[in-house]
């Protein structure tokens, strides 16, 4: 039988994956599907607890979250693309004209 | 079965709502100016960003709320939408010569600079996590590119791809956060949330989605141990973006921050005036010590504007009616201060080359008295000397931590005000004490630079000498 638990311990086991990926991939666009997968466990987190709660919020917030991500994407890809344009090396190790 | 109306209340999202309008008449505009007409545009969203503030103020103490309780016209967070509008405003008499002097005078920057304004006034007035959210969102998409603006400059790219990953990440903790605040009350609505916990005690789960929402504000407003994109993003970004970034950014998200946690959470204070109190020390000292190595001066503003979101937290962590106003004005102070700092900067600069390095302002007051004297009085204002905007502020903030028991923690706060002195007199010093370098001669300040530094250098001078009215005004902005 399948409890709320298990989709939000399978969100969980999602969204740390995802914050794992950013902080040891070096390629962005690696980085941004691991961010993606961040967003897509707090959804499934938002459809379990809507479920859970006989509350249909947590169901709407999903459709915003959704739109927000694709708006996400269409910038993101954008500046990434003019960097590889620029440099045509994406690797984040490598963009690294500031510090101090 | 009855059919709810959604409560649709037009009148108190007046401000955003201009401002996406005014927004999306630029972007069509930008299509029939010709390129030499481009400046018209900045007049165009300066205009409406003025209607706009005209708006917030004619809602001045209505208190509504709207949109089934997502968002509320109350004064506190009408004066952050004031004092974001300014520095819209400010930023926008910046950038006109500015982007022209850089070649990216493009109608887009003006769009998206109004975009994140209605994301910042969204923010400010959301009483909905998730509209919260939103407002982040909509409020951070924009400045991704205009960071990125630059688009031949391979640093102001590489600005826009850290903010872009760093921003977003946040963005997703914020997010997760949301989701377990939900599962653990119920609700994303702030009130309720507040009157679910007052009933029955927190879970686990709740204590860690607060955490969450914690980082993810954290983040927005570059507080220690989360702040390592601030620098790099702020030098590498075109220096008008910058000058925005660190003010309306800080108002909007300060906004926010203050009515989830001081409003909504209450029941939870013990734990997270600890933690914010924590992260205020560990943010104000590395911000200050962090600012005392550098050359640059974007990036000696930079941490500098981690040290004052370290200031701000202290009121926060104070948790008081004189802590709220105290910080709508320190808000607000910094937000003039700041972008006169900036201003003088982008005043001095020779062209598209821009003075950067702390050197390159020896002998400056020689050949440009009043700029000089302008980033003097802007930098005395952030040190936290008297008679300027500056001072009020830090002493309004260390007077609500004093007043509610958090002396120490004003007491660190005065000692790293002490250390500031130390790295903003640094360029004075190169200024009116170094003989002029070469190239001096013949530059000469736009007038809409000269504007925005006359408007930002009166305000520094006049909140700190009559601040009496703008401390009214934030004391009446206290959340329901």
């Amino acid at each position: 039988m399948l409890t709320v638990n298990h989709f939000i311990l399978l969100s969980a086991i999602l969204f740390c994956l995802g914050a794992v990926g950013v902080l040891i991939r070096r390629n962005p666009l690696v980085m941004f599907m691991s961010i993606e997968l961040m967003l897509n466990a707090a959804n499934l987190a938002f459809v379990a607890f809507s479920r859970y709660l006989n509350n249909l919020d947590g169901q709407i917030f999903v459709f915003l979250i959704l739109t927000v991500a694709a708006a996400e994407v269409a910038v993101g890809l954008a500046i990434i693309v003019a960097m590889f344009r620029a440099r045509e090396n994406v690797d984040v190790d490598e963009v690294n004209e500031l510090k101090g | 079965m009855p059919i709810l109306v959604p409560d649709i209340n037009l009148r108190i999202i007046a401000p955003a709502l201009i401002v996406t309008v005014t927004a999306i008449v630029v972007l069509l505009g930008e299509l029939v100016t010709p390129a030499e007409r481009k400046r018209w545009l900045g007049y165009l969203s300066i205009a409406g960003l003025v209607v706009a503030a005209f708006a917030a103020f004619s809602l001045w103490g209505a208190n509504a709320s709207g949109f089934s309780g997502m968002v509320v016209a109350d004064n506190f967070g009408l004066f952050l939408t004031l004092t974001i509008a300014l520095s819209a405003a400010l930023s926008i008499l910046l950038s006109i010569p500015f982007i022209h002097a850089h070649e990216i005078d493009q109608g887009e920057y003006y769009v998206l600079l109004l975009a994140s304004v209605a994301g910042m006034i969204v923010m400010a007035t959301a009483t909905d996590l998730i509209v919260i959210f939103l407002g982040l969102e909509l409020l951070s998409l924009p400045l991704y590119i205009l960071a990125a603006f630059q688009r031949e400059d391979t640093r102001s790219l590489e600005a826009g791809i850290k903010y872009f990953l760093l921003g977003a990440f946040s963005s997703a903790f914020f997010l997760y956060g949301i989701a377990l605040v939900f599962g653990a009350t119920g609700t994303t609505n702030l009130a309720k949330i507040a009157a679910s916990l007052a009933q029955s005690a927190g879970s686990p789960m709740l204590s860690i989605g607060v955490g969450l929402l914690m980082v993810g504000f954290a983040f927005k407003v570059a507080l220690v141990p989360f702040h390592w994109w601030t620098p790099d993003v702020y030098d590498g970004a075109p220096t008008t973006v910058t000058a925005f970034m660190s003010v309306a950014v800080k108002a909007a998200a300060f906004g926010a921050f203050f009515r989830t946690f001081q409003f909504a959470l209450p029941a939870l204070a013990l734990d997270w005036r600890a933690v914010a109190a924590v992260l205020a020390v560990l943010t104000m000292t590395l911000g200050n010590v962090a600012a005392l190595l550098q050359s640059n001066v974007k990036r000696m503003l930079a941490y500098s504007s981690i040290a004052h979101a370290g200031y701000i937290l202290i009121a926060l962590v104070a948790m008081s009616a004189n802590g709220l106003s105290s910080a709508l004005f320190y808000l607000l102070a910094y937000t003039v201060t700041n972008l006169g700092a900036f201003g003088a900067v982008i005043a001095l600069s020779d062209g598209a080359r821009e003075r950067l390095e702390i050197k390159d302002f020896a002998g400056a007051a020689r050949e440009h008295p009043l700029v000089a004297l302008a980033l003097t009085i802007c930098l005395l204002s952030l040190a936290g000397f008297p008679p300027f905007a500056g001072f009020v502020g830090k002493f309004l903030i260390f007077g609500a931590a004093v007043e509610t028991g958090w002396a120490w923690l004003a007491v660190i706060g005065v000692l790293n005000s002490l250390v500031s002195v130390y790295f903003y007199l640094r360029p004075v010093v190169q200024m009116y004490m170094s003989e002029p370098a070469e190239g001096w001669s013949g530059i000469r300040v736009a007038p809409l630079v000269a504007l925005a530094l006359l408007i930002a250098v009166i305000s520094v001078i006049a909140l700190g000498v009559f601040p009496a009215p703008a401390i009214a005004l934030a004391a009446g902005g206290l959340i329901r």
